[in-house]
């Protein structure tokens, strides 16, 4: 006998056939008819602070559990406060689907009250959207939903859910797979790298004589990592780690050069710069990476790996372009290259791009200056002590800007999916919901947020989320009272004229802030009390921590490759640039 | 030369054929895509194709904004997208309608209508002072049509933009025909967009 239920019965029904365990979310008007069969539900709800918060802690579970993250809002004011994280999700390839709820069928277009164009808005910054029409159609759109967001290149997906298709009945019905793709004749992602193309990186690969593996967050979202150790042990290749790709290759493996780009080190910028092949696997030669496009790499050949084929030929022509899942594809290739040594073929010999590389590594560590007693601390000092602490399988979130840069330059990332941040985009205020998201994805695992007091004072409020959700996280707040970035930028190209970048030193109060919240506020300002502070934090597990860490303002992030200018414009920290002639 | 012969296209322009799902947005998703990325639109025209639930958008593009590969790639991400086809204007055939209400007082209307029949086109309406005409043909053949309506005073024109498909080869024809079947087009090759 077919079940009739409601809309909103039906939604909650297809979201628990989809395995969702958690919702971030936040009610109103026009998505309440949702909320009320929820409270019967196995789903636990997570009620944000604001709908931003919910869609980046729905980011942060699925970037560490490898599920789509789910955000739950009303409509109009919510749906255009998703907009940020969606873009987010959709520039760094997260699997995540948005249901927001929409005005009733009959008053969409009146400028009805909460109404506005969520699908419209949302086009762009999603991997696809659609509006429901009637209760009917839920369990559908719920199923591309999902499947859309979870294969081929990861990303957002939203479905706008009028409120009167949530009251309305329906007769329960859940779509098969095949149902799912006879609705979607266009969407047929390659997960198979062509064979020949793979025969022939293969070949290539063995050639080269200044090999470098090119690794980008196409490596975590594959589930490439142990495939890409693999490789990168057999053909015994260095490897970069991009932004996105960090801990997808072990920074303490011999191999790992870490980060390359405008805040890379020396040695994994330069290398790349004069390596003869590179193996982009899973990574888009983003502006950050390549530097002024007409000069990176130019004597490098490239394999391209990427199951989008769009990002084939965007940025760089590759001389071996592979569509396809980078964890089929790269155990493909480690296939074909065992053949082809069984077979007699010979690598050719690497040994003087290693030393060469090699020494780069020796003579240009990544560095700065500690403090002289009674300065401000270091920032890179801190981050270098939260990684000596870390307690094991630790995951870092962190916001954007110079935090950002010292979190991935001076944190030693051993695991995959222990690094979260705003890449693409760039989101300040990413990292506490994300570190949120994180914690209820691994409950058992320390999560700290890496922050700056810029980007705190954007999402801070979601540490009342963590209290009240009991998802506790630990806040390492660099607080070095400006916009650090920027007021970096405004030092090095703007002649010193620090237009807007100035926060307040003493405004707000960062401790008793944290203190409102439920949080333990610690405020530290010597070297010493640094690590007996995280010491501290990281033994509290029924609160969430923030250390306010009072850190130095004219302190710059290096190296760096100025915006637009070749790779090899790189400019090294000021005490390691007289040697620079050595890296040519 | 006969106005029918063009063969020649607007430089740096090239026509894809677009086969869609006709899903509510589905125009509104491809003409955002070209705005968001910066792709130029020529020329657009859509409607039902030969399968229920399927529309054919015909889009002329202008390559310099961007590369054909990474429009068509870009193209196909969208879900909605089932096929595109890049048609080699020398090996497709193009049609477009254009009409036009041209200044044709006493003096005039002879040559006016004379300039109608060269081009087989036809009238739709006579005023005192105005005709309106309608041309079918390829979009050279409009292009000139217009350029010489001009000289008479045009007082309102619409074109539909074009409308494309693949060119039947000698031997596809007769194929076809037998076996009633949609002829190979040009299509890409290139995989589905994850």
């Amino acid at each position: 006998m077919a079940e009739r239920i409601t809309g909103a019965e039906a939604l909650i029904r297809a979201l628990e056939h989809e395995n969702v365990e958690l919702i971030f979310g936040y009610p109103g008007g026009c998505i309440l008819p949702a909320y009320d069969p929820l409270m019967e539900s196995s789903i636990r709800h997570i009620l944000v602070r604001h709908e931003q918060g919910a869609g980046h802690m729905a980011e942060g579970y699925a970037h560490v559990s490898g599920k789509p993250g789910v955000a739950m809002v009303t409509s109009g004011p919510a749906a255009t406060n998703l907009v940020t994280p969606l873009m987010d999700a959709y520039m760094d390839s997260i699997p995540m689907v948005a249901i927001t709820g929409q005005v009733p069928v009959a008053a969409i277009g009146s400028d009805a009250f909460q109404e506005c164009d969520t699908v419209g808005i949302t086009r762009s910054c999603t991997k696809h959207n659609e509006l429901v029409m009637t209760a009917d159609d839920i369990p559908m759109a719920i199923r591309q939903a999902f499947h859309i967001a979870t294969t081929g290149r990861p990303g957002p997906t939203l479905v706008d859910l009028p409120k009167d298709c949530l009251q309305n009945e329906m007769t329960w019905h859940w779509p098969t797979d095949e149902d799912v793709l006879a609705s979607l004749p266009g969407y047929r992602p390659n997960v198979k790298g062509h064979p020949r193309m793979i025969k022939e990186a293969a070949r290539l690969i063995l050639t080269s004589e200044r090999p470098i593996i090119y690794a980008g967050g196409g490596i975590l979202k594959a589930r490439a990592a142990d495939a890409l150790r693999e490789l990168a042990e057999l053909i015994d290749s260095y490897v970069v780690t991009t932004l996105m790709a960090r801990g997808a290759f072990p920074d303490s493996h011999p191999l790992c050069l870490g980060m390359p780009g405008m805040h890379g080190n020396a040695t994994a910028v330069t290398s790349m710069q004069k390596s003869d092949l590179l193996i982009a696997l899973g990574s888009r030669f983003d502006d950050r990476i390549t530097g002024k496009v007409d000069a990176f790499a130019p004597d490098a050949k490239i394999i391209h790996v990427d199951i989008d084929p769009a990002e084939q030929g965007k940025v760089r022509r590759p001389d071996v372009p592979i569509v396809g899942d980078a964890k089929y594809v790269i155990e493909e290739i480690i296939k074909e290259i065992k053949t082809l040594l069984e077979s007699g073929t010979v690598q050719a010999d690497t040994s003087a791009w290693k030393s060469r590389v090699s020494g780069w590594r020796e003579q240009f560590p990544m560095t700065y200056e500690q403090s002289a007693p009674g300065e401000a601390l270091k920032p890179q000092f801190v981050i270098e002590e939260l990684s000596k602490l870390a307690p094991e399988h630790t995951i870092v979130a962190s916001g954007v800007g110079q935090h950002q840069m010292y979190a991935s330059q001076f944190f030693e990332f051993n695991e995959p999916y222990t690094w979260l941040n705003s890449g693409g985009l760039g989101t300040m205020g990413f990292s506490i919901p994300a570190a949120i998201g994180a914690k209820a994805a691994r409950p058992d695992t320390t999560v700290w947020a890496v922050d700056g007091d810029g980007c705190f004072q954007m999402t801070a409020q979601e540490l009342v989320t963590a209290t009240i959700d009991e998802l506790p996280i630990k806040v390492a707040l660099l607080n070095n009272s400006h916009l650090g970035m920027v007021k970096q930028w405004q030092e090095m190209f703007y002649d010193e004229r620090y237009s807007e970048t100035s926060l307040h030193e003493k405004v707000p109060d960062f401790v008793k802030w944290a203190e409102s919240m439920g949080c333990v506020g610690i405020l530290v300002e010597s070297p010493e009390e640094v690590a007996p502070a995280i010491e501290k934090a990281n033994s509290i597990n029924d609160r969430s921590v923030v250390i306010e860490f009072r850190t130095d303002a004219a302190e710059k992030v290096f190296p760096m490759v100025p915006a637009g200018q070749s790779n090899e414009a790189l400019i090294l920290h000021p005490t390691q640039e007289d040697t620079s002639g050595a890296l040519k | 030369m006969s106005v029918d012969q063009h063969e020649s296209q607007p430089l740096n322009h090239h026509i894809l054929s677009v086969l869609v799902q006709n899903r509510p947005g589905v125009l509104a998703r491809v003409a955002g895509l070209f705005a968001r990325r910066g792709y130029n639109i020529f020329s657009l025209a859509v409607a039902p194709a030969e399968t229920e639930g399927r529309s054919r958008i015909t889009i002329v593009v202008d390559l310099q904004s961007a590369p054909l590969e990474q429009i068509t790639k870009q193209l196909f991400k969208l879900i909605d997208v089932i096929k595109i086809s890049e048609l080699d204007p020398r090996r497709s055939v193009e049609r477009e309608l254009l009409i036009c209400t041209v200044k044709a007082d006493e003096d005039r209307r002879g040559r006016v209508i004379e300039l109608i029949n060269i081009f087989e086109g036809k009238i739709l309406a006579v005023a005192e002072l105005v005709v309106t005409v309608s041309l079918e043909g390829h979009p050279d053949k409009l292009d000139d049509f217009e350029d010489l309506l001009d000289g008479y005073g045009i007082v309102e024109l619409q074109r539909t933009g074009r409308v494309a498909l693949p060119k039947l080869e000698r031997g596809a024809r007769v194929r076809a025909v037998n076996k009633f079947q949609t002829p190979s087009s040009t299509s890409t090759k290139t995989g589905k967009a994850g």
